[in-house]
């Protein structure tokens, strides 16, 4: 994941020179540049019978339009304010049985039929060393189709005067309430992609993502010792309306969390008194504790100890230079008998949810989305996988969760969201908690690290509390806990109800090579894992 | 078009700024072509080439700044993203902390491209992969999952002010993780050029076949503290500690009292000595192993920097807004570093160990506290017991929880310094490395 260095971006507070290369644009500003449909499908229909003509067997394109808007602010300023646009093409064939990718940022109609030619080049020159020949799932075209994401309020049609005012307003009530410094930033997402295959699928997508984030920044000059906290937001398939703040979506407790509404400014200001808490708590003891995680902090657990390892690429070998491979494996998917967890644990992946990171009408191999288990009563029972894998695992249908970054790259095997179901019986997080006589309420992601094989990992997080006796009787720091996937699965011994779900999630979960990024939501309510190790994290330099 | 010559980048950069409007303006160019291939499973699975080019516009009227990308390089392109960057900086409110452009610069000059990785074909490529798949299937128990990557960049920045830059560089990208296929193996090697006659296929592909042989059937090992000898390539990495370190050394952060070189009453450790005496780490955009672009995307030139000196903090990175409030020169970020070592090599550091760790790779590395710049990751990909100078056998991989500062504190040997992903790092070892838990993972 690349999250980390996002947030060091926007904590530097590094201008625009630093940012990524497929961006954002303001649609007003661009309408120029935008191709109409009719003519997306006629530069579409030139690359299909360019590859064609050269021998390719079967040939997608994909015609990108991506706008980013990035606002940055700290303290009482704001410091940039970026757009980006990036245009192209990216074609991929199989043949010879092989792949092969050519993308272009010149949409002429001689560029494009080219960059065709060239992928079928591609796949020839590797042709020679292919030794498992590419089988696609059948995949009927549907036609001309259309697909956006459901928003009330597109974010790159509000004004940039009232971004700039949310930023410094949250990091006014930051300051006021104890932080010494906030670097705070906007992030908005649309992608606008045209997606025509060989299959005879011509579809049309519009989605939209936006993610607000802070870091707050206490500092005691005295002794020299600081503490950060990090915003309490998620990343969400969602419009401006993200940030209305509604109370009705708000979940009051030890802090403020919330659901598919945000309060950026509560939460700055909860974040200076919260950080300058953290500066006084009590160094955590090292050993077992029972820990109840908060939906902000256990979306993170889930993707890592969950999301990846049942990615079937993984669990096949072909992302082991990179990313790493599964200790899911085939063998223990087909006893289906493998204790993933406890009874009570059911993980499933959709690409459906509404508010979600991945959630399209199509995915970009032009597959229906769905929503499917992984692991149903704590069993293994299914993986990710797309056209040319479903076939290893003798499915006939793809999951419908393929996906590239931009136009430039290739699409591959990516993560839908994952997300553990609620509990069946009803359960809030302060009934849970009445329950555990020795453990550690934690609140919002922090340090995160797992194997390559994802069974040894390590967390941290943004608000720990003690919990002794069915009470919270202060906050902690220098707390991580370090477990074993299957180990901790295991010991989830309670969920709370639908009442307490909530989504979160990243826009940069990395991988492949070239290394490409991609935004996926998790979701879950409020969960109790028994004896988990806690270590201590303090040290002196 | 992706990979422009100075004279057409100039052309686009000029057009850039004759369509300005505002009172300052600062153009990025830059684009890549290059081409990729990947394997597993003993085949080749994606390969492919990507050409684009990305125009960064960045317009101040006063204090109020707005910035613009695009990859639309028409005429009317360019003057709509100029034209939006203009209209973002209208729109913002006046940042107090704008600093006006560079004027003209004068910049070293260093040889970062090379026509022999320019020239490289897709044939080629698939001949990368063969020469790790082809062993791996002749030996019958192991499988090559790699990739490889050749690309030509350029880039060029100019502004209203008079400051104009350009510079055109190639690399090559090869790494290689040969598995066992009993599960119980792994190794991995990296490679990084900027000259393809100074890659060799077959020779870094049987790194990572002799490591998968070595690494079969590892033994456990208590956690706890060890003597570690660690290899670049468990230093050096995109997330590596000597990077974290490195990058970390930002004087804002520091003066404002949330860095590691931060002290009580707002002071920092600049000047002081921090590390072993025999740390010295300094960036030189002009050294030959691992030439480097000879400016920062600001404009600033890119001198040879000695950032630690015999353990001693020599110098912090700068904004040119801090730099200008403090009174001191930008130094911006380095472009590359190089650590000092010496003439040993790993086989001569194992040889002087009576107990300690071979650490082939360090992975997942991730910060668990900026105060004390302490990560947690994992060894992966070759983990071996050495005793009375000799390996002894190889060990399941380690989770650990350390800080680069106590790591360069305790530093028994340095060895001969290689090139990693641009940088150039000695195989270090070090005592009381922190391992806190075992990892199942191969």
């Amino acid at each position: 994941m690349h999250r980390r260095d996002f947030l060091k971006l926007t904590g530097l507070g590094l201008g625009a020179m630093m940012l990524p290369t497929v961006g954002v644009v303001h649609p007003a500003s661009l309408d120029a540049a935008v191709m109409d449909t009719a003519d997306k499908k006629k530069l579409a229909d030139i690359a299909l019978n360019a590859a064609n003509a050269k021998g390719a067997t079967y040939c997608d394109v994909r015609i990108g339009r991506y706008l980013n808007q990035y606002v940055f602010a700290r303290e009482n300023k704001v410091q940039n304010v970026v757009d980006t646009l990036s245009m192209g093409v990216g074609i991929r064939v199989i043949a010879n049985g092989t792949w092969g990718f050519a993308s272009t940022d010149d949409l002429s109609p001689d560029s494009v039929a080219k960059a065709a030619a060239e992928a079928v080049a591609i796949a020839n020159a590797n042709a020679v060393y292919q030794t498992e020949p590419v089988k696609l799932a059948p995949q009927q075209g549907v036609g001309e189709q259309t697909w956006k994401t459901p928003i009330e309020k597109n974010a790159f049609n509000i004004p940039i005067k009232d971004k700039a005012d949310l930023l410094l307003a949250a990091n006014a009530a930051a300051m006021k309430n104890g932080a010494t410094y906030i670097n705070s930033v906007l992030f908005f997402v649309n992608e606008q992609k045209y997606f025509a295959s060989s299959d005879g699928s011509y579809i049309d997508q519009d989605i939209h993502r936006i993610w607000p984030t802070f870091q707050a920044t206490v500092i005691d000059s005295k002794s020299g010792k600081f503490q950060n906290r990090q915003s309490l937001s998620a990343p969400m398939g969602m419009g401006y309306e993200y940030l209305d703040g509604k109370a009705s979506e708000k979940m009051k407790g030890e802090t403020t969390v919330y659901r598919n509404s945000y309060d950026m400014i509560e939460d700055a200001a909860n974040a200076g008194k919260e950080g300058k808490r953290k500066l006084t708590a009590k160094s955590v003891a090292a050993g077992k504790y029972d820990l109840v995680l908060d939906p902000s902090h256990l979306w993170l657990t889930i993707h890592e100890s969950v999301g990846h390892p049942t990615e079937l690429d993984r669990v096949l070998g072909y992302e082991a230079n990179y990313a790493g491979t599964s200790f899911a494996t085939l063998e223990k998917w087909k006893s289906k008998s493998f204790k993933y967890g406890s009874p009570i644990v059911t993980l499933f992946a959709d690409k459906l949810q509404p508010h979600s990171l991945g959630a399209v009408g199509y995915d970009d191999e032009g597959v229906p989305t769905k929503r499917w288990d992984l692991i149903k009563d704590g069993i293994l029972v299914n993986y990710q996988a797309i056209r040319d894998q479903v076939q290893l695992i003798d499915q006939q249908e793809s999951h419908g969760c393929c996906y590239a970054q931009s136009w430039a790259d290739v699409q591959f095997q990516r993560m839908p969201n994952v997300s553990l179901a609620a509990g069946s019986k009803p359960l809030t997080p302060m009934d849970m908690i009445k329950d555990v006589e020795k453990g550690i309420y934690i609140i919002g992601d922090g340090s995160y690290s797992i194997d390559q094989q994802r069974y040894n990992f390590q967390f941290g997080g943004q608000l720990f509390y003690e919990i002794k006796n069915g009470k919270i009787v202060g906050m902690l720091k220098d707390v991580a806990y370090q477990s074993n996937t299957q180990e901790f699965w295991n010991s989830c011994v309670a969920i709370c109800d639908e009442r307490d779900y909530r989504l979160g999630g990243s826009f940069f979960d990395g991988k492949g090579q070239p290394g490409q990024v991609s935004a996926v939501s998790h979701g879950s309510a409020t969960a109790r894992f028994n004896g988990v190790t806690v270590i201590n994290t303090d040290r002196k330099i | 078009m992706a990979i422009l010559t100075e004279a057409e980048a100039k052309r686009i950069l000029e057009k850039a700024l004759s369509f300005s409007k505002a009172d300052e303006c600062e153009a990025n160019l830059s684009g890549i072509k290059s081409g990729n291939i990947r394997y597993a499973r003993n085949t080749i699975t994606t390969s492919g080439s990507q050409q684009s080019v990305s125009l960064v516009i960045q317009s101040s009227f006063g204090k109020r700044v707005g910035s613009a990308t695009t990859n639309e390089l028409t005429d009317a392109g360019i003057e709509r993203a100029v034209r939006r960057a203009e209209e973002l900086a209208t729109l913002a409110p006046e940042n107090p902390e704008f600093v006006k452009n560079l004027g003209k610069q004068t910049y070293l000059t260093s040889t970062t491209y090379f026509e022999s990785t320019a020239n490289i074909t897709a044939a080629y490529r698939a001949k990368v992969a063969a020469a790790g798949i082809e062993p791996c299937k002749k030996n019958g128990n192991l499988t090559a999952a790699g990739f490889f990557q050749s690309s030509e960049r350029f880039q060029a920045m100019a502004n209203t002010s008079g400051a104009a830059a350009y510079q055109v560089s190639s690399d090559i990208e090869f790494n290689l993780t040969v598995r066992s296929n009993d599960g119980t193996g792994s190794g991995y090697v990296y490679r990084d050029v900027n000259d393809a006659e100074k890659f060799d296929a077959v020779l870094a592909s049987q790194i990572a076949i002799d490591k998968a042989l070595q690494s079969r059937e590892p033994k456990a090992i208590e956690p706890g503290k060890y003597t570690v000898i660690l290899e670049p390539s468990a230093l050096v990495s995109d997330e590596g500690l000597l990077n974290q370190l490195i990058f970390s050394m930002d004087a804002r952060q520091a003066d404002e009292g949330r860095s590691f070189l931060s002290k009580k009453g707002g002071k920092t450790k600049l000047g002081e000595k921090m590390f072993d005496e025999r740390v010295t780490i300094y960036s030189d955009p002009q050294h030959p192993d691992v030439p480097a672009q000879t400016w920062s995307s600001d404009g600033r030139p890119q001198e040879k920097t000695m950032w630690i000196e015999n353990g001693v903090v020599k110098n912090l990175f700068y904004s040119r807004y801090w730099a200008e409030k403090k009174n001191v020169k930008a130094v911006p970020p380095p472009a590359n570093f190089i650590m000092q070592g010496g003439d040993a090599s790993i086989e001569d550091l194992i040889k002087d160990t009576k107990r300690g760790v071979l650490v082939s790779r360090l992975w997942y590395i991730r910060e668990v506290d900026p105060q004390t710049l302490l990560y947690t990751g994992l060894t992966r990909d070759g983990t071996f017991f050495i005793e009375n100078g000799k390996i002894k056998h190889p060990v399941k991989n380690l989770r650990f929880n350390e800080s680069p500062v106590i790591m360069l504190n305790n530093i028994e040997a340095l060895g001969k310094p290689q090139r990693m992903l641009g940088n150039l790092v000695p195989p270090m070892k070090v005592r009381d490395f922190t391992f806190t838990s075992l990892s199942d993972a191969v």
